[in-house]
């Protein structure tokens, strides 16, 4: 059985990229992402022991990083960084082919006009591949649960997609 | 008792179609149920495309540069006494200084010869962009003799796009060496004497229009791969406006 010391740093700094990308995605700026993301590397360092089988350190890392967005400690307090989602919008249409920009800034803005657990089911699905049951144990929650959800978000998104971004009353959630 | 080919389909068989994760038993009655459910099935065309979507967008984000705190050696500050977690970031950042512009470089995997390309570049500006008394080979008097000859030796066919609409009137360029062979900088400056550099050399990597961004110190540069060259637009600009630029750059070199 691979000792628990094998989960190093590098093993860890391996995820890094992958772990920001998603907590960018999520809290849609990269400075919020990267306190969110230091976080995760150290509250995984300080509980390695904790995983038992080093070949799921991707899902846990994920897990561990879920779980201190949804208590928010200190992404959330921070003051003066707060990127409004339209800025996001345009950092990320920069990375994307130039006939692709308008429709990125779009779907961008409209993503970002949702509920952070239908941003998290999206995008654990849609970019970083993972399957249901990777989802549910990611989320703590069942198979059933991440369906429904799945299907919820999808719906919104369309709702937003489709409607246009200029609907006062569905950015009050 | 109904087989598994009979049973109604639900609308969470038909999020598992979309993702691959639908039995396989289950398949023909989901496309026989779009088949005959015409609104279901653009429902689900619009799913699809917004999954694509999700994708397209996000992903290039894995290629954004690592603040040195997200890089190993990782600090342990749940752990470590303070003076320690000092002594570590202090070895850190004595560390990043010393690795220059190449620990700022992409984390990405299958990018170290972008990230060395734009290494090359900022290293070129740096040199160039301060020169005083020469800094180009070729003056803008002669762009036609400028653009000719610097095609030639790059084997492509070359053209200094035009920036005035941002206040930025050509210089001139030079011919360089680098690792891979010979490059070109085209070189730009505004009325209050700032200057930016496009650098250019012959790449075989497939294009890739997506612009990339890093910095070093206060050098911004975006980078790109079009029409066989491998691009770069760098200057101590603010990303906004230089990523303005760079749209200008693309668009004329594509018109």
């Amino acid at each position: 059985m691979p000792a628990a010391d094998d989960i190093d740093d590098r093993a860890i700094a391996a995820h890094v990229p992958r772990l920001r990308r998603y907590a960018a995605a999520l809290v849609g700026n990269l400075a919020d992402a990267d306190d969110l993301v230091q976080d995760c590397v150290e509250k995984a360092l300080a509980n390695r022991h904790a995983l038992r089988d080093p070949s799921r350190l991707g899902g846990w890392l994920l897990s561990i990083l879920h779980n201190l967005h949804v208590s928010g400690i200190r992404w959330r307090r921070r003051r003066g960084h707060e990127t409004p989602v339209e800025d996001f919008a345009d950092d990320v249409a920069l990375s994307t082919p130039p006939a692709d920009r308008g429709a990125v800034r779009d779907f961008v803005r409209a993503f970002g006009q949702l509920s952070e657990e239908h941003r998290r089911i999206l995008l654990l699905t849609g970019v970083e591949g993972l399957s249901y049951r990777e989802v549910a144990e990611v989320l703590e929650v069942p198979i059933g649960t991440v369906m429904s959800r799945l299907a919820r978000a999808r719906e919104r998104l369309r709702a937003l997609l489709e409607g246009g971004e200029e609907r006062p009353l569905r950015r009050i959630k | 008792m109904t087989t598994p080919e009979e049973e109604p389909v639900t609308e969470a068989e038909l999020h598992a179609w979309l993702d691959g994760e639908l039995p396989d038993d289950r398949r023909d009655a989901v496309r026989r149920y779009l088949d005959d459910h015409p609104e279901v099935a653009h429902r689900f065309a619009s799913y699809r495309a917004q999954r694509t979507m999700t994708a397209r967008a996000f992903a290039p984000l894995i290629d954004r540069p690592l603040p040195d705190r997200l890089k190993p050696p990782f600090s342990r500050r749940h752990r470590a006494l303070p003076w320690l977690a000092l002594a570590a970031s202090l070895l850190a950042f004595v560390a990043g200084g010393a690795a220059g512009w190449l620990a700022h470089g992409w984390s990405a995997p299958g990018a170290p010869s972008s990230r060395a390309f734009v290494a090359e570049a900022v290293a070129a500006h740096r040199v160039f962009a301060a020169e005083v008394r020469h800094p180009v080979e070729v003056g803008a008097d002669q762009e036609e003799h400028l653009v000719t000859w610097l095609g030639k030796r790059l084997g492509k066919p070359l053209r200094a796009p035009r920036l005035a609409g941002r206040g930025y009137e050509l210089v001139g360029g030079r011919l360089l060496s680098d690792t891979d062979g010979p490059a070109a900088q085209l070189m730009y400056q505004d009325a209050t004497g700032r200057r930016i550099t496009l650098y250019a050399r012959p790449t075989r990597d497939p294009a890739d229009t997506s612009f990339r961004f890093a910095h070093d110190g206060n050098v911004q540069a975006f980078y790109w791969r079009d029409n066989g060259l491998a691009w770069a637009l760098t200057g101590e600009l603010d990303r906004v406006t230089l990523s303005g630029i760079a749209e200008d750059v693309y668009r004329a070199l594509n018109s």
